[in-house]
């Protein structure tokens, strides 16, 4: 057991642990110091005491099950991408459109990379291309040969990112990971805001940079229905109890769902996730 | 010996931190202070309400989750009030599709601005006096240059905050609101220059706590925040239990 290995694991993410622990550097330094003189059977009782009042009442365990179905997402994300620009050279065309997809998934694979390493061995099984189906069963049977049906998708994924992450805020609670957590989340937001102007600017039009109302007031803006799922709730206009729509003048309905993105429980995202998992490899 | 030398450069090297903190403490008060002067000189005919007189200013207390919405409140009223302005009177080379997505933003910032309001109840701050002197609104540049600002600094704001949130129903509001500024965000950035609506590079050299090699977008403590949107306003805020 290293603990200075194990702090500076968590330090990836939480760039705070020190400061959280005891904010006098000096003191610390003691604290590693002292650590030499402590009995080893003595050392996990200290770790443990010092990661409670570091990250208050969440349990570690609860972390790491929410970093895992992050990295999961994250996985799929990352393939997604890849392979588009690896495997499909002339899907994406080239310039603006191509530099915007290469852009999001280096983001993706830095998320990986991120949670990866926040996890140490505690990391998830490895989610491999192979283990994928993005044409979720034939759903979308081109999407590595038609561009518009391939963004279709990419916004799928990143609309859905977005409300995951913060469906599992709650969970992460007063613990410095969920500051890394909304890093991830806000990321993920510009890129779907991307996505949808470029869906715009190739025959959705009127799709707007945030998720808006759908036609005859159902939740899905997209017009493409087999992402229904993704948009379930996103007509809501009543936030904390409080209805926005006519919160002040001008505020239609329309323009209070697009105030608030809604978020996903665990359970829907994954339902969302398998349709793109291989039999055997669904979360 | 050594050991003894080694303790010493730590004890130097958290004392110059704590002086920095300090300083950074003392310059935002002077600012505030200087805020408040600037407008004494035409205070006389403001409305005096809770908390916003710019006189006395108005108080964050970071001691409860109304600190922290209260926080949000007035970062909200800030973006209101400079979409109000644009939308109202937008530079004249905005296209109809953009004069439009303007209006939408305003109408979302003022549905966030509203929603704190309501739900603070009798604990919400008065209205803040806002100072756009640096931006020139019939200018293009200069109207999406502060709009990318303020989307960046709020995105910043509430990644930032988050963490000191108590409750879960709030924690998720805020979690609702901050996405869609990250997409006000990446709409502005395009538009400025197509392509940077995630520019992580940019957000970190903007010293909003962004970092590309890890895919993060910024995060940014309150007192950093207040700091940078001090230009924009008047009214004193004094920062308490941060």
């Amino acid at each position: 057991m290293n603990i200075v290995n194990i702090l500076e694991e968590i330090e990836k993410v939480d760039g705070e642990i020190y400061e959280r622990i005891n904010p006098r550097r000096a003191a610390m330094k003691d604290f590693f110091n002292m650590g030499k003189k402590i009995s080893l059977a003595a050392l996990p009782l200290a770790m443990g005491s010092m990661f409670q009042k570091a990250y208050g009442q969440t349990t570690p365990a609860a972390v790491t099950d929410v970093l895992n179905f992050a990295l999961a997402l994250e996985y799929l994300e990352y393939h997604f991408y890849n392979h588009a620009l690896v495997a499909a050279p002339n899907l994406v065309p080239a310039g603006a459109p191509r530099t915007a997809i290469t852009t999001i998934r280096d983001h993706e694979l830095a998320h990986v990379n991120l949670l990866k390493g926040a996890l140490a061995g505690n990391a998830r099984a490895e989610i491999t291309y192979a283990m994928t189906d993005f044409t979720a069963g034939g759903t979308f049977p081109l999407v590595y040969d038609d561009y518009v049906t391939f963004l279709k998708v990419a916004l799928g994924f990143e609309d859905t990112g977005v409300r995951a992450y913060k469906g599992q805020a709650p969970a992460l609670k007063g613990n410095a990971v969920l500051t890394t957590a909304l890093q991830i989340h806000s990321v993920e937001a510009r890129h779907a805001s991307h996505i949808r102007q470029m869906l715009a600017a190739n025959g959705a039009t009127g799709l707007k940079p945030w998720i808006s109302l759908g036609p005859g007031g159902i939740s899905n803006d997209t017009g493409v229905s087999a992402v229904d799922a993704v948009y379930a709730r996103e007509n809501t206009d009543v936030q904390a109890g409080i209805t926005i729509t006519g919160i002040a003048t001008g505020v239609t309905k329309a323009a209070a769902v697009e105030s608030f993105d809604e978020f996903l429980s665990k359970a829907e995202v994954v339902t969302i996730a398998n349709l793109f998992l291989r039999t055997g490899f669904k979360l | 010996m050594k050991n003894l030398e080694q303790e010493k450069l730590d004890m130097v090297l958290e004392e110059s931190s704590i002086l920095t903190a300090s300083l950074q403490r003392r310059s935002f008060l002077k600012y505030a202070g200087a805020g408040a002067a600037g407008i004494a000189l035409i205070a006389a005919g403001c409305k005096k309400d809770r908390g916003g007189n710019p006189m006395t200013g108005t108080t964050l207390d970071f001691k409860d989750d109304f600190g922290v919405l209260n926080y949000a409140y007035a970062l909200e009223q800030l973006e209101a009030a400079f979409y109000i302005q644009v939308a109202s009177n937008p530079p004249s080379t905005f296209s109809a599709a953009e004069k439009l997505y303007f209006q939408d933003i305003q109408f979302h910032e003022i549905a966030h601005r509203e929603f704190f309001k309501k739900a603070l109840g009798p604990a919400a701050i008065g209205s803040l006096e806002v100072d756009f002197s640096s931006i020139n609104f019939t200018d293009r540049t200069s109207v999406l240059g502060a709009a990318k600002a303020f989307e960046d600094l709020g995105v910043a704001a509430y990644n930032g905050a988050g963490v000191r949130i108590k409750t879960d129903a709030y924690l998720v509001i805020a979690g609702q609101i901050v996405s869609v500024e990250a997409r006000h965000a990446a709409y502005v950035r395009d538009l400025i220059s197509n392509g940077s609506f995630a520019d992580l590079n940019d957000l970190a050299a903007s010293g909003l706590g962004a970092d590309n090699a890890k895919g993060l977008d910024g995060a940014l403590t309150p007192d950093k925040v207040l700091g940078i949107a001090g230009k924009y306003i008047k009214t004193k805020i004094n920062v308490i239990n941060l």
